[in-house]
């Protein structure tokens, strides 16, 4: 039995899957991070595939590109999280409910 | 052989990843979700994309995961996390819109049968090779633009990460300063 593209998106779109109940999830901001990790992987992976299955490399550039702007939303969201842990002390989401009704 | 490889790896992969998701302690989910990132690695040398491979390895692997572990450092993290329970109706929204993207990523190679390759891949060179040729001549400003970004988010995270670190976090902490002026006004 050999490879096909649906195997590579199917094992994608269970990755995101399991990326977006992270999202659903977790209430600490750090693991909230990580579970969009996992979805931008699954992105990664369903382009990559597609790409070498069609035998087009723009896919392989879009992850290339995926990558790039992973990496600075990093850069930008951890210092935004060490912002937020100096101030409050915590990371958990239930602290920052500051817009009261 | 490719076939026995993708089962191992998307099996390993799953598995890490759902242990990232529901460990309760942070550094039990950052190693799982890093290995994880190896093990992607492992699938893009299997479909021959070998150039997104060894980035895989060294940008996701090396520099993110490197950077969630000295973020990690400012943090408690060997606390236990707490869990939050999400009303009934939120989980079924995102429940069914998941499924319409499941459906629509399976149908998507159906429908899509007869795609015409947008940039054909150069021949007679090696990926890595025909990815350079790409990537400088049709996605030229893209990567332009790309490395300003790298550039902008590189600066913000220094003057974010950077405000007040010459003082040390437990000696003064803001708000446990305003507790202690305001237990004085009172």
């Amino acid at each position: 039995m050999s490879l096909t593209l649906t195997h590579y998106l199917v094992l994608a779109a269970i990755l995101f899957v399991i990326g977006l109940a992270g999202v659903i999830r977790r209430k600490n901001l750090l693991l909230l991070f990580f579970a969009t990790e996992i979805m931008l992987n699954a992105a990664n992976i369903a382009f990559v595939a597609i790409s070498s299955y069609i035998g087009d490399l723009s896919g392989q550039m879009m992850a290339i590109f995926i990558m790039a702007i992973a990496a600075s939303e990093v850069a930008v969201g951890l210092g935004l999280l060490i912002l937020l842990y100096k101030k409050y002390g915590t990371l958990d989401l239930d602290n920052f409910n500051l817009l009261k009704g | 052989m490719e076939t026995i490889a993708f089962y191992v790896f998307s099996v390993l992969i799953t598995v890490l990843f759902l242990v990232t998701i529901l460990s309760r302690n942070a550094l039990n989910a950052m190693s799982a979700l890093a290995a994880g990132m190896v093990l992607i690695s492992g699938l893009f040398f299997i479909l021959g994309a070998d150039f997104l491979g060894a980035l895989q390895l060294i940008i996701y692997s090396g520099a993110v995961m490197a950077l969630y572990a000295f973020g990690m450092m400012f943090f408690d993290a060997t606390s236990y996390i707490k869990e939050k329970n999400t009303p009934a109706l939120k989980v079924f929204l995102l429940s069914g819109l998941s499924a319409l993207i499941l459906v629509v990523i399976f149908a998507a190679p159906q429908i899509g049968q007869n795609v015409q390759p947008f940039i054909q891949a150069p021949e007679g060179v090696d990926n890595p090779h025909a990815i350079g040729i790409v990537l400088f001549t049709k996605y030229l400003i893209p990567f332009e633009v790309a490395a300003v970004m790298l550039l902008v988010a590189m600066i913000a995270g220094i003057i974010l990460a950077s405000k007040k670190m010459d003082v040390s976090l437990s000696e003064d902490d803001d708000h446990l300063v305003d507790e202690s002026e305001l237990k004085e006004e009172k």
